[in-house]
């Protein structure tokens, strides 16, 4: 039981019936839908679940310092447009520019977002809530014409929507895909071994033993933001290329299926735990049944929000009751293993006095 | 107790002192704003947000939050309007969407206090499901026709130049006033915002409060949505959308704090009035409504980094004040720099 313990934590589990459950839907489904295993449906699970994994990944760096940034679908909305814009207008800009430039506009408006957080000492829920209508405003307010248009996108954006770099038996890796993966495997070791992911932890756990223990707390909640921000610039550009054709009210209401993606991946609501992995995979197991249930039970695209609803009421709940206690046990565990090790050693000393 | 009760008389005196500047604005500005009958259509055309936020001031002094009151709105009249296509009286109708009211504010408040829930998180995942189920009932229709005295209500004066809804919220700012800050519950309120545990050892009732406050606010919320549908006189999935931003950007403008124990009526009043007046100033100056939330929410976030930064340029001096005066060493760094 110890040795258990010991390699297995409760958030491992928590991921493990993730993805038992994402098994379970899939085998479920498939049972009851004729040529329900395709690749057809990953293929329309993974091009649409890319970019809300990508922003709620950005969103757990900010979750786990127990902060909330409700941000993101405004920063999504205004980075894809104004890079939209910006191509339309400029052909011949390289993509790396345009991509530097969705993850600049996006990092700076985090940046905004960390300084009246941080330094300002502002509610991060009050100050996000706030925010959020003012980039949008900003969007609104702009004096231009208020859509993009795909056919005067340049000719790289549109084709790498549709563009897959290789494909393993129908299954079209897309580059959106991909960098959805690179966004996990890069934050998933930040979060896991650097400094400042720990830190992240920490902060999330308790803010104010983290501030005591002296660690730059407020350093650390300000690039947390930045770092959404940018995420939410990427994501932009790539909800640039997945649509094409946007309005001024583009990703608008995001940061709920952003926030709802992280919760149900098992990220904590008051900061301290969870994971880059869970995110995606909650990302992932709420569109595919979502797109799972639309062709079971013909059901109309109304009830998606009713679902998602019900479904990260059921994912905190489970959290609180189950997952919550799994992690009492493991730490009485510890306690105990702790007082034998020491009373050993006690008995060890005591041996060698006599 | 006396500090800040002194604070908060400098924050509802700036509110205050806003409040005469924007109207001052609209004075100059617009011919017709004085007058009764602006005045009431300046309450009006927000009526069902300045409800909710009586009842949201209450929540948020007493440390939690509903997200839900939006779709709630929302929700309410949808399952009016659903029931009323179907051929069954309004009357039926109205009282069906004041009872799923309750429920919902009764669920929110099961799930925040017996579950152990947060309401910020159980209430988000409300926003989005009751409006998932505002959208079920309605699809993408639209439905109106309401019968000709639902619409009466809604729309036409009741007493003298005032409608129903200004009436009726007259009638709950009082109502709230008196509960918040001269009956006992009222002060279990602010207690349990304060420090939860020492309310539950000192025997307060923490979980009838907060139940009986979550179901409050739903219910408020069902009624402002039946109102909104007779204002607008007809009723969508989508009615009511992004309400809550605007409630709790007034209750918190209005000097209560989001982690609860502090505030009052009186500072959200004047929230309230700053709120409308500006959007009323706004409006004659065509900006779009979008803008003007924007310009809400930069206020929300302006308003709660006034005090951060004035203490922290009052600080910046005293510490100045402090490192010259004394000993002259402070004389030689300040000749020295």
């Amino acid at each position: 039981m110890a040795t258990i313990r010991r390699y297995v934590r409760p958030e491992q589990l928590r991921v493990f019936s993730l993805v038992f459950l994402i098994l379970a839907i899939f085998l479920f489904f498939g049972s009851q839908i004729q040529g329900y295993f395709s690749v057809r449906i990953f293929n329309r699970v993974t091009s649409d679940v890319a970019i809300v994994a990508v922003v709620a990944m950005g969103e757990t760096l900010v979750l786990l310092t127990r902060n909330y940034d409700l941000t993101v679908g405004s920063i999504v909305g205004v980075t894809a447009f104004f890079v939209g814009k910006v191509v339309s207008a400029y052909h011949g800009l390289p993509p790396v520019a345009a991509f530097t430039l969705a993850i600049g506009t996006g990092a700076l408006m985090g940046a905004v977002n960390g300084v009246v957080i941080s330094y300002g000492r502002v509610p991060s829920l009050i100050a996000t809530l706030g925010l959020l209508a003012v980039y949008r405003s900003i969007l609104v307010g702009a004096p231009t014409d208020k859509i993009v248009v795909a056919h005067l996108l340049p000719p790289w954006v549109l084709n790498l929507a549709g563009a897959s770099l290789f494909s393993i038996g129908g299954f079209y890796v897309t580059p959106l895909l991909v960098i959805a993966l690179a966004v996990l495997v890069v934050f998933h070791l930040v979060t896991r071994y650097l400094r400042f992911g720990r830190r992240l932890y920490a902060i999330g756990s308790n803010p104010e033993a983290a501030r005591t223990g002296g660690m730059p707390v407020d350093r650390t909640v300000f690039l947390a933001f930045v770092l959404s921000g940018a995420l939410a610039g990427l994501g932009g550009i790539m909800f640039l290329v997945r649509y094409g054709d946007l309005t001024v009210g583009a990703a608008q209401g995001m940061e709920l299926n952003v926030i709802a993606a992280a919760v149900v991946g098992g990220v904590g609501a008051f900061g301290g735990y969870g994971t880059m992995i869970g995110a995606l995979l909650g990302a992932f197991m709420i569109d595919l049944l979502d797109l799972s249930l639309l062709r079971w039970l013909q059901i109309s695209d109304f009830w998606v929000g009713a679902f998602l609803g019900a479904l990260i009421l059921l994912a905190v709940t489970v959290d609180s009751v189950i997952v919550t206690r799994l992690r009492d046990i493991w730490a009485k565990g510890e306690l105990r293993a702790g007082t034998a090790r020491e009373s050993a050693a006690a008995g060890k000393e005591e041996d060698g006095g006599a | 107790m006396a500090r800040r009760s002194g604070w908060l008389r400098g924050w509802e005196g700036l509110l205050l002192g806003i409040l005469i500047l924007v109207v001052a604005f609209n004075v100059i500005n617009a011919r017709h704003y004085v007058g009764i009958q602006n005045l009431v259509n300046l309450f009006e055309l927000h009526i069902e947000e300045i409800m909710v936020a009586l009842t949201m001031t209450f929540l948020i002094i007493n440390g939690e939050i509903d997200l839900t009151v939006g779709s709630m709105m929302g929700l309410a009249g949808c399952v009016m309007a659903a029931l009323w296509e179907k051929g069954i009286p309004a009357p039926y109708g109205i009282a069906a969407a004041l009872a799923v009211g309750i429920l919902v504010g009764a669920f929110n408040g099961f799930m925040s206090t017996y579950m152990g829930l947060s309401s910020l998180i159980v209430t988000l995942a409300g926003l989005i499901g009751f409006r998932g189920l505002a959208f079920v009932l309605l699809e993408d229709r639209s439905v109106g026709n309401f019968p000709g005295w639902f619409d009466h209500l809604g729309q036409q004066p009741l007493v003298g130049p005032f409608p129903f809804a200004v009436l009726a919220f007259v009638v709950m700012l009082v109502v709230s006033i008196i509960i918040l800050h001269y009956t006992g519950f009222g002060r279990y309120t602010y207690v349990i915002g304060n420090n939860k545990d020492v309310a539950r050892y000192a025997g307060v009732n923490v979980r009838r409060v907060k139940m009986t406050l979550f179901v409050a606010s739903g219910l408020v919320s069902a009624f402002a949505g039946l109102l909104l549908a007779a204002r607008t006189g007809s009723m969508r999935g989508d009615t009511g959308t992004g309400t809550e931003l605007a409630v709790i950007t007034m209750v918190v403008f209005g000097g209560v704090s989001i982690f609860g124990g502090t505030g009052s009526m009186f500072g959200v009043l004047l929230s309230i009035l700053i709120t409308l007046n500006l959007r009323n100033g706004m409006g004659l100056l065509n900006i779009s409504g979008d803008v003007q939330t924007g310009v809400l929410g930069l206020l929300l976030v302006v308003a709660v980094l006034v005090p951060t930064v004035g203490n922290a340029l009052r600080d910046l001096f005293r510490r100045r004040q402090v490192s010259t005066h004394p000993r002259g060493a402070g004389e030689q760094k300040g000749g020295a720099s």
